[in-house]
């Protein structure tokens, strides 16, 4: 049996897990690891900064439904890393991230650029590991490969000491079925009657709203959900990392619910008498306070994590398990619907509230957020990947950019983390090569991660970022000015020339203020070979309409005051 | 109503951490965690008691169970179960008192432990209510100092909680354990 180091280890098991591609940044203690990479198929990505290796490998894998991988050295690299791994923990993402360590002798010693990493990421991470003997590497490899995808992912973090990457050991590659010690525990065992009881209570629903999440995508529920959706007559709400889980444009689809979702959409879950929650976990952005919480409905919870079952609300039914196998199981046994009322009564508040409200209005004080994602989207064809950052912008991206396809929207929802787009977006090119990538970001967020606009010239790929400058930490300005009297205490914010800082690193920069010139820029970008920088100079104190206030109940949305009328 | 929930895990560096760290990120309030070798090397098992009122044993239960180190989880609360709590309990007293507590410790099957001139220490063992109606008696007698373990529990009869072969095999036999079901409530 042939000897082989740690380091060589890795990047045998990397490439037997079917990894290409990692994201990272050198340094002393993973020095042995990078040296050896070099005798294997990998591409490596540097970045700018850890937080963009872990935000890439996340993208990657929202984007291919593959394990990501990033890699960094002890330390800083690792903290560095934290914020990526805590927005992949929040979404359910399966990133792995191999983080060097100072020698095991030292280990405890406060040694330079020691930091004790699995302490650190415990609590943002799915499992992580120490490794302290080179024995043990291939097998804990494996293990953190299969945790981070197996049942619901997540990140998985491996420390490997520099002293570990250089020793020696006889290397086979292990190939016996993996027991993690808990796996009897994880098994799901929903009895059959529970179908039958789901279907019977499907029968006599009258009201039914069907709350899609994530974990629609995770499972690859897309085609099972739309039978069931299709033969119940059921509408369709979808939470922020559902979409694209249901098309948008599909009749049965209501679009998003929760804080900003559609005024019919919070209202339809309210009156429900029956709420189908598939593979979404209640998070308090979509349910607003739990007091009042769809008070007369009966709750089926389809879901893969015992641990999310009556965590914020108490469900009537849970059916345990990978969302595709239960509606598989489910499916046959439910008969066809109609629901005429409903669907008169949600007709009728769609036209009444529709969420695109501003979408004719020709605004008379700048160029609005919302029509340039309106015009992204009619430029792609809604065709795009597009990558979200935090505020705003997000939201608006979600109202006029309808995604009909999966993956198509990658966005931070859990967590919620400005400076995600830019990197994320780069790691879902590398994963979907063929597709055109979008970045929507604002001026604040953009501001947090915009060196990587390096890596996109040094790894020579297109991704064509929009930056909608308002001049403010927006979302924030917009809490300021509805619940503290609009003192805007920083969330003004100075921005540099988002064109010369393109221009600075090779990237065609443009800026757009007029809504006319938006289309012959979109498309002049769309049709260069590289990648292009544009901000556009937006209405400064636009809002998110309509909103639920934090805590309070979710028909309770504050909406825009003048609706503008169409020209 | 208090939850008995008996664990066995890995025993290994930091697992004990992750167990107190998911607890404390869920927030959950522990009444008493204790933690011992069982019959098989390299396996640890807890006994953690919560009070269901603030905290959901079935959410605790889950949460453990998600501990890649966890080898099995299970709620004994339903179960006839014996549980003991050992106690050490230093109390103030001269020669002349001595008697009495001795009389004390008697009648709740405890052992005076060590005598000094101005004390004794009481070693007292059983289910956590008669530990604390024997300190309530020595309570007034002036305790210095007190330490108690925490429950540990055991299942009565023949049904062991334990994988068969002291390395966790994957193959689900060894304690009639089935598939986990969170329930239902109503309907
Ligand atoms: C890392 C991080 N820090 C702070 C916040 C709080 N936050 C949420 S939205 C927002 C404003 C975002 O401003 P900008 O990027 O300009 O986007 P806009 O809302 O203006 O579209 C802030 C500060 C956050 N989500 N993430
Ligand atoms: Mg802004």
């Amino acid at each position: 049996m042939p000897k082989l180091a740690g380091a060589q280890i890795l990047w045998e098991c990397l490439v037997r897990e079917g990894v290409d591609t990692v994201f990272g940044y050198p340094g002393g203690a993973i020095l042995p690891s990078y040296d050896a990479m070099l005798q294997y198929p990998i591409h490596h990505v540097l970045v700018r900064h850890e937080q963009g290796a872990s935000h890439m490998a996340d993208g990657y894998a929202r984007a291919s439904g593959r394990v990501g991988v990033c890699v960094g050295t002890s330390g800083p690299a690792a903290t560095n890393m934290v914020t990526g791994l805590a927005t992949a923990m929040m979404d359910s993402i399966p990133v792995v991230a191999i983080t060097g360590q100072v020698g095991t002798k030292v280990i405890g010693s406060d040694a330079f650029q020691e930091t004790d990493v699995t302490g650190v990421t415990l609590p943002v991470t799915k499992h992580n590991y120490l490794v302290t003997h080179v024995e043990d590497l291939a097998e804990t490899i494996r293990e953190a490969f299969y945790i981070a995808r197996h049942g619901r992912p997540g990140p998985v973090l491996i420390d490997i000491p520099k002293d570990v990457q250089l020793a020696q050991t006889e290397f086979e590659y292990p190939t016996h079925p993996i027991h993690l010690p808990n796996e009897r525990l994880l098994e799901k065992y929903v009895p059959q009657e529970y179908f039958a009881r789901a279907a019977e209570m499907i029968a006599a629903a009258e009201r039914p709203v069907i709350l899609a999440g994530h974990g629609i995508l995770l499972s690859g529920a897309m085609d099972e959900v739309m039978e069931f959706a299709e033969k119940t007559n059921t509408p369709i709400a979808l939470t922020l990392l559902g979409i694209g889980g249901f098309p948008a444009e599909h009749p049965l689809c209501l679009g998003m619910m929760g804080m900003h979702g559609g005024v019919y959409v919070n209202e339809a879950i309210q009156n429900a008498d029956l709420l189908l929650a598939m593979g979404m976990r209640f998070d308090d952005r979509v349910t607003g306070t739990l007091k009042t919480y769809s008070p007369h409905s009966k709750k089926i919870h389809f879901e893969i994590d015992p641990t999310e079952i009556n965590k914020n609300v108490k469900v009537d039914l849970p059916l345990l398990g990978d969302l595709k196998e239960s509606l598989t199981k489910l499916n046959p046994l439910v008969r066809a619907k109609r629901h005429d009322a409903w669907w008169e009564h949600l007709r009728r508040a769609m036209q009444a509230d529709p969420i695109r409200d501003v979408l004719d209005w020709e605004s008379p004080d700048g160029l609005m957020s919302e029509h340039v994602v309106h015009d992204i989207w009619t430029a792609t064809q809604g065709d795009a990947i597009v990558v979200t950052d935090v505020g705003q912008h997000q939201m608006w991206e979600v109202q006029y950019y309808l995604h009909n396809k999966p993956h198509t929207l990658i966005t931070s929802g859990g967590l919620g983390t400005m400076g995600f787009a830019l990197p994320a977006a780069i790691g879902a090119k590398f994963a979907q090569p063929d597709k055109e990538v979008w970045v929507i970001a604002g001026d604040g967020g953009f501001q947090m991660t915009m060196a990587e606009l390096a890596t996109i010239v040094q790894e020579k790929i297109k991704i064509n970022v929009a930056i909608l400058n308002n001049g403010y930490l927006g979302m924030v300005r917009q809490w300021q000015e509805f619940f503290y009297d609009a003192r805007y205490c920083a969330t003004p914010i100075f921005s540099p020339d988002f064109a010369k800082v393109a221009d600075a690193y090779g990237i065609p920069g443009y800026v757009v203020e007029n809504r006319d010139d938006v289309m012959p820029i979109l498309d002049e970008v769309r049709a260069s070979p590289g990648p292009a920088v544009i901000e556009f100079r937006v209405k400064m104190e636009d809002a998110v309409y309509p909103m639920v206030p934090a805590g309070a109940s979710l028909h309770e949305m504050i909406k825009r005051e003048k609706v503008p009328q169409s020209v | 109503m208090k939850h008995t929930l008996v664990a066995l895990v890995q025993d290994k560096p930091g697992v004990l951490n992750r167990v107190a760290s998911l607890f404390r990120r869920r927030a959950f309030n522990i009444e008493s965690l204790t933690v011992g070798h069982t019959d098989q090397p390299h396996v640890s098992r807890m006994t953690i008691v919560i009070d269901s009122d603030n905290t959901s044993a079935q959410l605790v239960e889950a949460n453990l169970a998600k501990l890649v180190n966890v080898i099995d989880i299970q709620d004994v609360t339903q179960q006839e179960t014996i549980s003991r709590d050992l106690a050490l309990i230093k109390v103030r007293v001269d020669a002349a008192g001595r008697a009495e507590i001795a009389q004390l410790a008697e009648i709740f099957r405890a052992k005076i432990v060590d005598v000094a001139n101005d004390s004794v220490v009481v070693e007292a063992t059983g289910d956590e209510d008669k530990i604390d109606g024997l300190v309530e008696l020595l309570r007034p007698k002036g305790i210095l100092e007190m330490v108690r373990t925490g429950r540990i529990a055991m299942v009565r009869g023949n049904q062991a909680r334990k994988n068969t072969n002291g390395h966790y095999n994957g193959n689900g036999n060894g304690n009639g354990h089935v598939a986990r079901d969170v329930g239902v409530s109503s309907v």
